[in-house]
């Protein structure tokens, strides 16, 4: 596939994140700098360990870097305070997760119009049942997260993710909690959905196949940025 | 976003945790605390008011207005006006006759209406079943008491003399409510109808008549009629509560409201356990979910603001139910009180619903607030590292807000600051001795050796160390609460009434003379009636204090000015009594150092603004003596015993004209003993105190039972504290179980771990429990009721055998859900 010629979403410059463990100052992302370019698909891969979900935190500023800067659509992400990111990500950023994070007290329909509700839309109920639908759960929306398989809790994490039509969708190992078949059909409908919506998307994997499908590969060793 | 959208945001949010079953634990706890505070806040209100009225009965009204001549009748037109019921009595001294038998008699001519409070009962022959009279003697006839019918030999139907004509008796009189106040209780009685006295010829303006005009009513409309009548009354007249007439009601009634403090006051610290536990864990189920909405653009401001309409939406709904329900309860109880008391309640004032669902919030906010603010600063690093723990502000520190709450409360509830000072201070010392007792505990436990289940028991025990500690420390509260209102408070109540026994004497003797004390004592010999005590007393008017002249005119407050006005009887001792306690200053004991010294009963000391080191002066038969306070004493006078308001050592009174006063208790049906007593010794003046004395026993009897209501709350907030702190750990337990039936734990084996480590937290926390609840019942007890009491060991038995078995039962019908539900249910629930 070829880069996107759009302007970057994500800029990472010498990303660092260091961690005092005991008396030992762990380094577990150093001088990490790259692009995602508005549209573009990009996996990070590498082993346990080597800091790919400690990126993700700060690519999504759930986490501070110890040095270095971040780029979201223009807008340098750290010089923002904790609740200048949160509304960030409230506009611009979608989460899917490994363990899917849904609220146990909440309906699916109910989950996925939390986000809407919480920007203060007026229309999150119409909105919820749309996209719930699109992921194939019409008949799911009144159940709770303990009454759906696997496979239909990451639907409709997925489908939370993209209710509020964010323009950088960041996924941590969303088939972890996946059998292969299962997997298999989350990810297609991650990138269609990636494709109807223009979304940037930024996914962590160990698995080699979901990352072919990204346009391009940001391969973490050690906490730092490999060549790829 | 808006605040209205934020409101709406926090009642959907809310609505859906209801809706899930997020919020029973949380919400059945507030409800249980204001239900229990509500009903309890009524107990001091309208039960407070009932027991008031009924002590009242012993005056015929609420309130009495006494005079030496007929009343003007803008006193009645002024009760009229206030909606008072009034009732006019007349009471005066004369001859009763039949054939040759003439006997002084203590005639008491009433009208329509009486009496306002109380009852009168009659029966058609002596020692026959007696019934209540509805309405006063016809015409034409009269009642007449057991002491009159014998001494005339008269019986039903006959005719007996009363000045200038014949009156027929219609029936023995066996009770009537306002003889005991007031009135020369040494003569026989007889019970006339008013209109008659006209023509008995007896009521000259010259003779010594009392007119009394009786009033009943709501206790604001009272106190009006008081304020209004006080600057009217004319000389020679006066007012009387109850409390100005009997310092023993007074005094029963005063324990009374203390019985109920301290059952308000468990109740409100089972209650405030029960919401903490419950607040805790519902913030830690929440943990996950505010991460989530940080991620989802939720500013820390807009989740704090969230969640504190969120909790006060729910403080309020669930606060609303328990007013609801209080309100019902004391519906319940008023019934159940009503047909004992046989008068009508007065209204319920809305005031101890709001006050209990004041409580209520104050306790869900103080819980919940500080771990509420901490939740803004939950870290949103949460959703990709679950290991991240729980913020700052979930901890101790969390629960400083909520310990102030309570404190608040228990100092508000217990309306005196002793006892909410020693309830606070063995709470908190159970507390931190709980605590510190685990925390050393799991220290040693880490060096013991044992099986897996031992060691996997111990590890999470450690793991959880502040959570172990909080449910130890939660339970043993809750035990001790339990403790403390099911065996201190039988305990306690069965003191109180020990102290009243049915030979406790039920008439005392005045006036008597030096010379008569051993043909006293021979007469009461020859009738086997055993004669307790004698006192030396003399009579003497205050008239100066601190070497300034006093008189009723100092005084603003009317039990002061009648003080001044009368004469004080003055005794003198080496020993105290009993039932005296020195509550300022010292007693002199054995060889005073000095004779010139008073120790003045605490109340009139107030009433009179006297203090320690004041001089008093007294008048006492043309003489003065002086002499200065050195001791104040708090005296029981629900005791019956003869006790003084001033007492000197040996030394200072003596050569004084002194008679005697001394009390004996007279067995039923032998009334004929008194009328051979007055025979023998005219110069005597019995009272009658049994009816004061069967009015404070039904006093402790509605205590009991006002006590055992309460405890039905009481019960119920024990079992949502039980429940909490099982649930507290009940996720934990889930999941941890689910590793373990994974690794191949049977569900047996897991059940038994269960069983055992509730069993260990249940046996600690009763321990301590009984400890305090031991220390606790004893300092009520000896500093706060004046009761002799000393728990027994059954504290210690019931604490520790109930602890264990209550809590590893509870624990393991509660922590079952641990051992049957399927471990990939519990997997997929964690995500």
């Amino acid at each position: 596939m070829s880069k996107s010629s759009a302007a970057p979403i994500v800029r990472a410059i010498a990303l660092t994140k260091q961690v005092n463990t005991g008396n030992i100052r762990l380094t577990i992302l150093k001088d990490v700098s790259f692009e995602i370019r508005a549209g573009e698909a990009v996996a990070v891969v590498g082993v346990s360990g080597s800091g790919k979900s400690t990126l993700l935190g700060l690519v999504a500023g759930l986490d501070t870097p110890s040095a270095g800067r971040l780029m979201i659509d223009g807008v340098d992400l750290f010089a923002l305070d904790e609740d200048g990111r949160a509304a960030l990500r409230g506009r611009m950023v979608g989460f899917v997760f490994q363990t899917f994070q849904l609220l146990p007290a909440m309906t699916a329909l109910e989950n996925v119009m939390l986000p809407l509700e919480l920007a203060g839309e007026p229309a999150a109920r119409g909105a919820a049942r749309a996209i719930l639908e699109r992921v194939g759960l019409r008949e799911r929306l009144h159940h709770y997260p303990r009454q759906l398989s696997g496979g239909e809790q990451q639907r409709v994490a997925i489908a939370r993710a993209f209710v509020t039509r964010p323009k950088l969708l960041l996924a941590d190992e969303p088939t972890g909690n996946l059998d292969a078949a299962t997997g298999a059909q989350i990810i297609d409908l991650m990138f269609e959905l990636n494709r109807e919506n223009h979304t940037t998307l930024l996914l962590v994997t160990h698995d080699e196949q979901i990352s072919r499908r990204c346009a391009r590969v940001l391969r973490l060793a050690g906490g730092m940025l490999q060549d790829t | 976003m808006t605040f209205v959208r934020e409101f709406a945001l926090a009642a959907r949010l809310l609505w859906r945790d209801g809706r899930a079953g997020e919020l029973h634990l949380i919400g059945a706890a507030v409800v249980i605390a204001v239900a229990a505070v509500t009903t309890v806040g009524f107990f001091t209100d309208r039960v407070q008011q009932a027991l008031n009225r009924q002590a009242n009965q012993l005056l015929g009204g609420d309130l009495v207005l006494v005079a030496d001549r007929p009343l003007p009748p803008e006193f009645e037109r002024a009760a009229s006006r206030l909606d008072l019921a009034t009732t006019r009595t007349m009471r005066f001294l004369s001859m009763a006759r039949r054939g040759e038998k003439n006997l002084l008699t203590g005639i008491k001519a009433v009208s329509e209406g009486y009496p306002l409070r109380g009852e009168v009962r009659i029966a058609d022959g002596l020692y026959g079943p007696d019934r209540t009279a509805r309405e006063p003697p016809a015409p034409g006839t009269v009642w007449v008491d057991e002491r009159l019918a014998t001494g005339l030999g008269v019986t039903a139907g006959e005719e007996i003399g009363l000045g200038e004509i014949s009156l027929r008796v219609a029936a023995i009189l066996t009770q009537d409510p306002d003889s005991v106040i007031g009135f020369l209780n040494a003569a026989p009685r007889l019970l006339m109808n008013g209109a008659d006295v006209g023509a008995t010829g007896l009521a000259q303006p010259a003779s010594r008549i009392r007119y009394r005009l009786q009033i009943a009513g709501e206790d604001a409309r009272i106190g009006a009629f008081r304020a209004w009548a006080a600057g009217r009354l004319p000389p020679g007249s006066r007012l009387e509560g109850i409390g100005d007439a009997r310092p023993e009601i007074r005094a029963a009634l005063e324990r009374a409201e203390k019985f109920l403090g301290l059952a308000a006051l468990v109740s409100v610290v089972l209650a405030a356990v029960a919401i903490s536990l419950a607040a805790r864990r519902f913030l830690q189920r929440h943990l996950d979910g505010c991460a989530m909405m940080r991620c989802l653009g939720a500013t820390q401001g807009a989740l704090v603001r969230l969640h504190l309409v969120h909790f006060a939406l729910l403080g309020c709904v669930a606060a609303g139910l328990g007013g609801v329900i209080g309100g019902l309860a004391q519906q319940g109880l008023a019934y159940s009180l009503g047909t004992l008391i046989a008068v009508t309640l007065p209204a319920p004032s809305w005031l101890p619903a709001l006050q209990g669902v004041a409580a209520g919030l104050l306790l869900l906010l103080g819980f919940a607030m500080p771990p509420l603010a901490g939740l803004g600063h939950v870290s949103t690093l949460r959703v990709l590292r679950r290991e991240l723990g729980a913020p700052r502000g979930m901890g101790l520190a969390g629960y400083l807000a909520g310990a102030a709450v309570i404190a608040g409360l228990i100092f508000w509830k217990a309306a005196d600051a002793w006892l909410g000072a020693y309830v606070l201070g063995v709470s908190s010392a159970a507390m931190i001795a709980a605590g510190a007792l685990v925390w050393v505990l799991l220290k040693l436990m880490a060096g013991v050796r044992g099986g897996v289940t031992w060691r996997f028991g111990v590890a999470n025990l450690r793991r959880r160390t502040l959570g172990s500690i909080i449910q130890v420390v939660a339970l043993a509260l809750g035990i001790m609460a339990l403790l403390t209102l099911t065996l201190v408070r039988s305990g306690l109540l069965a003191a109180w009434k020990d102290r009243l026994a049915p030979d406790a004497p039920n008439r005392f003797i005045i006036n008597i003379q030096p010379d008569q004390l051993e043909p006293m004592n021979r007469f009461f010999a020859a009738r086997g009636i055993a004669l307790p005590r004698v006192f030396p007393m003399v009579r003497g008017r205050l008239v100066a204090l601190n070497g300034r002249r006093v008189s009723p005119g100092d005084y603003a407050d009317e039990r002061a000015r009648r003080l001044v006005d009368r004469e004080f009887n003055l005794s003198w001792a080496t020993r105290l009594q009993a039932d005296n306690r020195i509550v300022a200053g010292h007693w002199w004991g054995e060889e005073a150092a000095r004779k010139n010294q008073f120790s003045i009963e605490r109340g009139i000391a107030e009433t009179l603004g006297i203090k320690l080191g004041d001089v008093l002066t007294y008048d006492i038969a043309g003489s003065t003596v002086e002499a200065g306070v050195t001791s104040l004493r708090k005296v029981d006078w629900d005791t019956f015993n003869v006790n003084f308001f001033v007492i000197a050592p040996p030394g200072l009174l003596e050569g004084f004209p002194a008679s005697h006063i001394t009390s004996f208790h007279l067995p039923a049906g032998r009334a004929g003993v008194l009328n051979a007593l007055v025979k023998e010794f005219p110069n005597f003046l019995v009272i009658d105190i049994a009816q004061v004395m069967t009015q404070v026993r039904r006093i402790m009897d509605q205590v009991a039972r006002a006590v055992q209501f309460v405890f039905l709350f009481t019960l119920a907030a024990g079992v949502i504290v039980l429940y909490a702190a099982i649930a507290a750990t009940l996720d934990e337990r889930l999941f941890q179980a689910t590793i373990m039936r994974t690794l191949g734990a049977s569900r047996a084996q897991l059940a038994r771990a269960n069983l055992a480590e509730f069993a260990v937290i249940g046996a600690l926390a009763g321990t301590i429990a009984a400890a305090g609840a031991s220390v606790l019942s004893a300092v009520l007890a000896q500093k706060f009721l004046n009761l002799s009491y000393a728990p027994g060991f059954a504290v210690w038995i019931t604490g520790v055998a109930c602890g264990s078995l209550g809590v590893a039962l509870a624990g393991y019908l509660g922590a079952r859900k641990v051992v049957n539900v399927a471990p990939l249910q519990v997997l997929r629930s964690l995500g």
